[in-house]
């Protein structure tokens, strides 16, 4: 593409109908890529502004649910000339249908990136099914 | 005036608050809907400095091309996609990957020898101070 402007904006989070934000905080929606490989499934958020000590991941049934909190460097006695985003948490819910391996699930940050690593689990990888093929009645 | 607010530090003062009020009076009503170009940015300025901050989760800091020309500053880099394995299949893909470039034009001119820059969490801080010829001198008036 000759075109390589990208237009990425930062998303709301949408909270489910009822709740509400206690704080003026704003709520970001990441940026996710999620891989289903061999072995496991890999998810990558976007959440600059998140180090490894304010992430909260939770795995409850079958929802996974990220939070990121964001400790936003403000410069007092500047004004604010340009504003291209936002400044807030971030949280994501997911639902994983896959049978994951709980006590193996890794979750990693580096510069702003969340990684989280869901090992499929034993039984799932070892289960094998036959299918017996019906011979019709000639 | 909203700017007067910021002096009142303490246990009242919410910067989060503040942040928003600023930004809204920017803007008007407080939900930008723009679509601005890869990466977003924020600038903060006062009398001699100005404090650019962009959002730039994965990208190696020691790729990044920081210029300044003038009032111009140049930001550019990259990110690479995840390697791909054969047997993976994406089932979301969302994050950018590539190469982008921003020019920001600011209020002043830079002294680009006493540019520093941070990042910290796939944030990159910018503390740009203003060069000193242009800085305001005060004028004093003698009376005859």
């Amino acid at each position: 593409m000759a075109d390589e402007t990208k237009e990425i904006t930062k998303k709301e989070a949408h909270t489910p109908k009822g709740t509400e934000q206690i704080s003026a905080r704003r709520l970001f929606r990441p940026d996710v890529d999620i891989v289903e490989r061999k072995d496991d499934i890999v998810i990558m958020a976007d959440m600059p502004g998140v180090g490894k000590d304010s992430v909260d991941i939770t795995l409850e049934n079958k929802v996974l649910t990220i939070y990121g909190k964001v400790d936003a460097e403000i410069p007092e006695k500047h004004k604010l000339y340009i504003s291209e985003y936002g400044i807030g948490d971030y949280q994501r819910v997911f639902n994983i249908n896959e049978e994951i391996d709980r006590d193996k699930i890794e979750a990693s940050v580096k510069n702003g990136v969340l990684k989280i690593i869901l090992p499929k689990s034993e039984a799932l990888k070892a289960r094998k099914i036959e299918v017996k093929a019906e011979v019709a009645e000639a | 005036m909203l700017w007067s607010d910021l002096e009142r530090l303490g246990s009242f003062w919410d910067p989060w608050q503040e942040f928003e009020r600023m930004r809204r009076s920017l803007f008007g009503d407080g939900r930008t809907s723009t679509i601005v170009e890869f990466p977003a940015v924020n600038v903060w300025v006062k009398d001699d400095s100005a404090v650019v901050t962009t959002e730039i989760p994965g990208v190696d800091p020691k790729s990044v091309d920081i210029s300044i020309t003038g009032k111009s500053l140049t930001l550019r880099g990259s990110r690479e996609p995840e390697k791909e394995q054969e047997e993976d299949t994406y089932h979301r893909r969302e994050r950018w990957y590539g190469q982008f470039s921003k020019i920001i034009d600011l209020p002043f001119n830079v002294e680009a020898d006493k540019v520093e820059a941070r990042f910290k969490n796939g944030v990159l801080y910018l503390e740009l101070p203003r060069a000193e010829a242009e800085k305001p001198r005060k004028i004093n008036v003698k009376s005859e």
